[in-house]
């Protein structure tokens, strides 16, 4: 008599085990529970902000809102993984109520209908928090998107080029260093490839890097080239710049300044933090999140104890001097994350008060208690930015020079095809084939020629 | 109702009425968890469904897009292509081979050597896929491996260099434990005085094994080629030691899914393509069981 009572217990347990996943009590007079989902983790990716969030907020927000209780949803896996769990979290109606995401997916993330603007969802105290006034233009339009804001920016960054200062030393390079053109990048990595070191220069390349290929690597040698990849209501194909940038991939690995191997890993990104904080690779393009997390001396995931000491930065120049996006002798790339509100919130009020709370200048100066980082908040960047040299840096002299990703839905995929023409040159190809490849793919996803610029 | 009256082929005697209730809970289950999914893949299949963006909010049928965008994609050809090895080389050469190898080893034999093999090769069989994923990675590991470590080869990345090589050698090891277990069954069958007889007669190894063993475990052959290719093909364990990389290189169809619906985002093209796996398993499954018909008939004699 076993056998027939065994659907009814199955049946029972999905019921049960689907229940649990919702977000929590309904508001009312009882218990209210409030639920923050972020792609960091103590111990491991951000670090500092899970513990922001932990130590902090939580016990903070809990203080004066009596029966709300918060909770933190970590998470520590790469963007893309992190990004399929949200939209599916989101597609089923369930989900944390106030999400972090990367201001490139609020794009596509709102015309799925995952995400509604924050007035939409939080109400019109949205409008007139006291916030919006101290967040420059700019930031605020990683939030923003088809003119509505539906996120809330957690501040911005740059890209550089980071190097070891005592592999320079080894290799007869000066201390102080700024490359003026990709050629005086490619003398340096000579030397440096004269003097040992495994791996010169560390430029991200190919699909396992995902975004950071595009975002550290292929935008900012295009911008250097001249050119963005989204102007004018059209994508840039196989163009002269984008050419000159897949030439400069070709030049690193088929003059072994390079580890194609690298590019390859299925975690070849975390493996380059890790050398570069070993001493093995020269020099190394990353945002300012690799000085204020990754080796950074004590909450690091790579940490180097003698950071400030042996890391110098540079700004990246662009191809020749003048031939940069505007006329520029130096570019960058900036992007950041948001937070935004899960529609489906049974408490979306409360979740705006949470969210609003996060973005105080009392919660951001406690989130860059004991370290710099470039916030969302005028006022607050006034206070802290001078106590970190390098941040200021970018703030002072990179920001200036930087541009930001088109805020398109389609962008993710454009970005995985110019992830597949680095990949196809780091193994071996050529170029202008590699450059081809890209046109036909990229005609394919943007609805033909017509929206492509070539030649 | 008593047994005499039931009409024949109803063994239990219940009727039809009571048989289908009883029947009717698991065919519930069935069409909910198993039926209603297939079909809706199939309709997925045939639309533009994207994980976000427009397409997700308001999908539009396509037709056959996706499976002709599949089948003229050298991406999936590939990766069929690399699947068919994969499931040639680490289940049926593989798994396959080294079970029966190490069943027909140990067989008749007791003791501590026969139990510690079968608890060595049971052991990599029970343990999580993740857990198993992570110890090979970190075996093969270009940096810190310890498989560099024992052949003094630092710095060589066998999952770069080698990576369909590896995911195959990573499943044998996984998955002979099933094999073995199946043929060391088998094999009890197989009446010792037989294999004397044979013996006596003069044959050698390899004749008794085509003469006497192999029809007489025939179906227990089939059969567990059925199962370990059918669950080798739908393997997604590889991912965790190679992601499908280096450049798709060792992207079998599952990962192949995985990474075009859910990494991709493209929901309706991930679908079509699971439809395709489906029928080739159907396929697969159709063949290897005809063959078993086959076998039956020839055993129980012509129909009179």
């Amino acid at each position: 008599m076993t056998l027939p009572r065994r659907p009814a217990a199955i049946a029972a347990l999905t019921v049960l085990a689907l229940s649990s996943c919702g977000t929590g009590a309904p508001a009312g007079t009882e218990d209210v529970t409030l639920i923050i989902a972020a792609n960091s983790i103590s111990g491991g990716k951000n670090s500092e902000s899970a513990d922001w969030i932990k130590r902090w907020v939580i016990p903070e927000f809990e203080r004066t809102h009596q029966n709300v209780k918060v909770l933190f949803q970590p998470s520590g896996v790469n963007d893309e993984q992190y990004k399929t769990k949200i939209a599916l979290d989101l597609k089923s109606g369930t989900g944390a109520d106030v999400i972090d995401l990367d201001g490139i997916w609020v794009g596509e993330f709102a015309q799925a209908g995952y995400v509604k603007p924050l007035t939409d969802v939080g109400g019109p105290t949205v409008d007139s928090w006291e916030g919006w006034s101290q967040i420059p233009q700019a930031v605020q339009g990683l939030g923003i998107f088809d003119g509505k804001k539906y996120g809330l920016p957690q501040g911005t960054d740059g890209r550089v080029l980071f190097y070891n200062k005592t592999l320079f030393a080894k290799a007869g390079l000066p201390e102080a260093w700024q490359p003026k053109n990709w050629e005086e990048i490619v003398a340096a990595g000579q030397k440096l490839k004269a003097a040992g070191v495994p791996a010169p220069i560390q430029i991200n390349a190919g699909t396992a890097m995902g975004e950071a290929t595009t975002m550290q690597g292929v935008l900012p040698l295009l911008a250097g080239a001249g050119s963005e990849i989204y102007t004018d209501g059209k994508w840039t194909g196989a163009s002269q710049p984008l050419k000159d940038v897949l030439a400069f991939y070709q030049q690193l690995y088929s003059a072994g300044l390079s580890d194609p191997k690298l590019q390859q890993e299925a975690k070849g990104r975390d493996k380059s933090f890790a050398q570069f904080a070993a001493g093995k690779i020269g020099i190394l393009a990353e945002s300012d999140y690799f000085w204020r997390s990754v080796i950074e001396p004590k909450a690091g995931v790579a940490p180097m104890a003698d950071r400030d000491t042996a890391v110098g930065y540079a700004k990246i120049p662009a191809k020749t001097p003048g031939g940069g996006i505007r006329g520029q002798d130096f570019v960058s790339m900036s992007g950041g994350a948001v937070r935004v509100l899960n529609p489906n919130s049974k408490n979306p009020k409360l979740a705006w008060d949470l969210l609003a709370f996060m973005h105080s200048a009392a919660a951001v100066k406690s989130q860059l208690a004991g370290q710099a980082r470039i916030s969302p908040r005028t006022d607050v960047n006034t206070e802290v930015l001078g106590a970190d040299p390098m941040l200021e840096y970018v703030a002072e002299e990179v920001l200036p020079v930087t541009a930001y990703r088109p805020g398109l839905a389609v962008y993710p995929q454009v970005s995985v095809a110019l992830q597949e023409a680095t990949a196809a040159v780091v193994s071996g190809r050529g170029a202008d084939e590699a450059a081809t490849a890209y046109q036909s793919k990229l005609e394919g996803l943007v609805g033909g020629a017509d929206h492509v610029t070539a030649g | 109702m008593a047994p005499t009256t039931s009409p024949p082929g109803d063994a239990a005697g219940l009727g039809k009425a009571r048989a289908a209730a009883f029947v009717l809970p698991a065919l519930v289950l069935i069409g909910v968890f198993l039926v209603f999914p297939a079909l809706w893949t199939i309709y997925l299949g045939l639309t533009d469904y994207r994980l976000t963006g427009l397409a997700a909010a308001d999908p539009q049928v396509v037709g056959l897009d996706n499976y002709t965008d599949a089948l003229t994609d050298p991406r999936f050809l590939t990766s069929l292509w690399l699947t068919v090895a994969y499931v040639g080389g680490s289940a049926v050469i593989g798994q396959a081979g080294l079970g029966f190898t190490l069943a027909w080893i140990l067989r008749g034999r007791t003791g501590p050597v026969r139990r510690a093999v079968e608890g060595v090769v049971l052991l990599s069989w029970i343990l999580p896929s993740t857990v198993v994923g992570f110890l090979w990675f970190a075996l093969l590991d270009r940096d810190d491996g310890t498989l560099n470590a024992l052949l003094h080869t630092p710095g060589l990345a066998w999952l770069l260099d080698h990576p369909l090589l590896s995911i195959i050698v990573f499943n044998v090891w996984r998955g002979t434990a099933f094999s073995m277990m199946l043929y060391s069954a088998a094999l009890e069958n197989v009446p010792p005085s037989h294999l004397e007889t044979a013996r006596l007669a003069g044959a050698g190894v390899p004749q008794q094994l085509r003469d006497v063993v192999l029809p007489l475990i025939r179906r227990h052959v089939l059969t567990n080629l059925l199962l370990i290719s059918l669950w080798t093909f739908n393997d997604f364990t590889p991912f965790v030691l190679t992601g499908g990389g280096p450049e798709g290189r060792s992207e079998i169809l599952p990962v192949y899914v995985y990474n075009i619906a859910l990494k991709g985002g493209e929901l309706g093209a991930g679908a079509a393509v699971s439809f395709l796996i489906l029928l080739i398993n159907l396929i697969f499954a159709l063949a290897y069981l005809r063959l078993l018909r086959g076998r039956r008939k020839s055993l129980t004699g012509p129909p009179a």
